[in-house]
């Protein structure tokens, strides 16, 4: 009895939704402001003020509010199961989203992909998948920065700084682009002091808060004294790391508040940038590219301002190789490059700047790191 | 400040300090469970109340901007979710793990809810005692920095284990968890004594709590707790349902916990999943290695669902 009430008020409310819809599109056939007024979606996977991930995702979105005739919904600690479905089907159904950011991984397939099949005239666009156009749909695409080369720049600090050349990464799993944090934070380093280096532990979780301060003490117990990391969350490793007495590096959002005077700079997100390009054009109304991808130069990517404990020939360093890698064309992988295990992953004269597509699948640590993949 | 080069005694170490950082809110759910089992209960919920705990301790932590408020909130929500689960389960027919599966949902949601504007703010932290003020090597006074609640878990254990051998209170939790027609005969309330009991699990639950949000890792997320709710129930049964057989595993378990990480740290980078694992393998081996197909689980209260 009442599953059949509940089933014929959300069909009315379907039903209205759609006859207002189709009420007002007949009333201003033509009328620009109208064609302009648009609905955007952004799902997150966790809390949307976690100092790290997802809320670098939810500022993005904030900047959006301000525009005129753009209405942003928001749903955050959605599971990647079926749930992201249902989400993602009342933001078309009851709030009119034109446009759906799925924001995290595991949405993509196959979550993501049946609601482009299902809702044809809605765009969706999703952070960090592998859009490709043989095998999936137009209204899909996808859209990436590349933030290794904001923890090159955090290495080349986090080097000037450490006393004791050890460095300290908390890493959550070891998947390519971890991967490549992790080598481009100890290979920023070693370009001032090629002696460094930089022991990494995996945790396994994307967000284990106990493990994750268990990680950095065992660091900051060998001695390490600036710790950088990979979850979803740094906010825990960057108190216990400031807690212990070691500087910190920040990762996805900025973390300064957390540990004002520890904290050097930090590798953040500039979604804020890449979603106002995005509404731009659907605002205007040309199609929206697919498959975006970004860096530094581009402003995808952003570093924290640096903090009172960044010396001056750690500022200047830092100030020429950001100016280096805004020409674009830096390669953090040169050769001559081994792995730690010996295998040669570059040779002479060998470059793979950020665009390079073999980094998207890096499944190596590079000499000088102390860890394993496995 | 030299004195930063440990090597391989940083594992024996950070086993130790795990032990003493990562067990206490084991100590006190389990604890906590221990009580409302013996009284003939199970109260799966614990999980929920830690993490509405951990909540409530932060939140008002945050507003009194006293960490001792806060834990008194945290113990008093706890309370709260117990009695609640004590009164579902008085009516008949009612399954206390079913409840207690609501109720760790329904605290976790809660929780969540009500703890939004304070994942932002910062709340001051519980106190640590420097035991470790006699050495000079930093890593040995990290370590030994104890919190007062492991103090007071520990303390506690001894005097629980204690209570339930020699005072008035102890035993008649005992007599209620093993006949409720014995109890009966004896003029005693069955479903009070376990209403109570269930009350003063979920209250040290609620403390296991703040100190996750209080003082270790020492902030409010809605990630705060990886299931330690759900293992301490389960470490009650390693247990065998004794106050200081929970203290002992609870310590065992925080600090093989520590043992992933701390070998990374040290160089031993193959198979961490293997080592993160070890705090299982170990329960699994002990539970084995105790366990008889002649006679039934030792030490278990005879009115409680799974030994019926």
């Amino acid at each position: 009895m009442t599953d059949r009430f509940m089933l014929s008020r959300r069909q009315l409310l379907k039903t209205t939704a759609a006859g207002a819809a189709l009420g007002l599109t007949s009333a201003f056939p033509v009328s620009k402001a109208f064609a302009a007024a648009a609905t955007v979606g952004f799902i997150y996977v966790g809390p949307k003020d976690d100092y790290g991930y997802n809320q670098a995702h939810a500022e993005g979105a904030a900047t959006l509010k301000g525009i005129e005739g753009i209405t942003v919904v928001e749903e955050e600690n959605v599971p990647e199961t079926v749930d992201v479905q249902k989400t993602m089907e009342s933001m078309i159904n009851l709030d009119g989203a034109s446009l759906i950011f799925p924001t995290s991984f595991g949405y993509f397939d196959p979550h993501m992909l049946a609601m482009c099949a299902k809702f044809t005239n809605v765009q969706f666009r999703h952070c960090g998948g592998m859009w490709d156009k043989a095998k999936h749909p137009m209204n899909a695409g996808s859209y990436f920065g590349y933030i290794g080369m904001g923890q090159y720049l955090n290495g080349v600090v986090a080097g000037h700084t450490s006393k004791t050349k050890k460095l300290g990464f908390v890493a959550a799993k070891p998947i390519p682009q971890v991967l490549l944090n992790i080598n481009s934070f100890l290979l920023g380093a070693r370009s001032v002091d090629p002696t460094i280096t930089c022991q990494v532990i995996f945790t396994g979780e994307w967000s284990l808060a106990v493990k994750e301060a268990e990680a950095t003490n065992a660091l900051v117990d060998q001695g390490i004294d600036v710790v950088t990391c990979h979850v979803d969350s740094p906010k825990v490793v960057v108190e216990t790391a400031a807690g212990r007495g070691a500087f910190v590096c920040g990762y996805h959002a900025n973390q300064s508040p957390l540990a004002p005077e520890k904290y050097l700079t930090g590798a953040e997100w500039n979604w804020a940038k890449v979603y106002k390009m995005f509404v731009d054009d659907l605002v205007a109304g040309t199609p929206l590219p697919n498959f975006t991808r970004g860096g530094l130069a581009d402003g995808f990517v952003k570093m924290s301002p640096l903090g009172p404990a960044v010396g001056e020939p750690a500022r200047k360093q830092f100030d020429a190789t950001l100016a280096e890698m805004m020409k674009g064309g830096f390669a953090v992988i040169k050769g001559p490059l081994k792995s730690n295990k010996g295998a040669v992953v570059a040779t002479e004269g060998q470059a793979f700047v950020e665009t390079a597509i073999e980094l998207e699948s890096m499944d190596y640590l590079v000499d000088g790191v102390v860890g394993s993949t496995a | 400040m030299d004195a930063t080069e440990i090597g391989l005694w940083g594992v024996p170490l950070a086993i130790l300090g795990g032990a003493i950082r990562v067990s206490t809110p084991f100590i006190f759910v389990s604890l906590g469970e221990a009580i409302t089992e013996r009284s003939g209960r199970i109260n799966l919920g614990l999980e929920g109340t830690l993490v509405f705990g951990a909540m409530t301790a932060y939140a008002v932590a945050v507003m009194t901007n006293s960490p001792w408020i806060g834990l008194v909130a945290a113990a008093f929500a706890g309370l709260c979710f117990g009695l609640f689960h004590g009164w579902i389960c008085k009516f008949p027919k009612v399954n206390d793990i079913a409840i207690g599966i609501a109720l760790m949902l329904f605290g976790s949601g809660l929780a969540f809810f009500f703890g939004k504007p304070f994942i932002k703010p910062k709340a001051p932290n519980l106190p640590a005692i420097p035991f470790g003020r006699w050495s000079d090597i930093p890593q040995v006074q990290a370590a030994l920095d104890v919190n007062v609640l492991f103090l007071i878990g520990a303390v506690l254990s001894v005097i629980l284990w204690w209570a339930f051998r020699n005072t008035r209170a102890g035993l008649i939790v005992r007599v209620v968890g093993d006949s409720s027609d014995a109890a009966r005969a004896m003029g005693l309330n069955p479903d009070t004594v376990r209403l109570l009991a269930t009350g003063v699990g979920g209250a040290l639950a609620g403390i296991g709590g703040a100190y996750l949000s209080l003082y270790y890792p020492g902030s409010w997320t809605e990630r705060i707790s990886s299931g330690q709710g759900l293992m301490a129930v389960a470490l009650v049964i390693f247990a065998r349902w004794n106050p200081l057989g929970c203290f002992a595993a609870a310590l065992l378990f925080g600090g093989a916990g520590a043992l992933g990480p701390a070998l990374q740290s040290v160089g031993v980078t193959q198979g961490y999943y293997l080592f993160y694992a070890a705090p299982y393998i170990l329960t699994l081996i002990i539970m084995i290695a105790t366990s008889s197909p002649t006679r039934s689980l030792a030490g278990a209260p005879g009115e409680l669902s799974i030994t019926k």
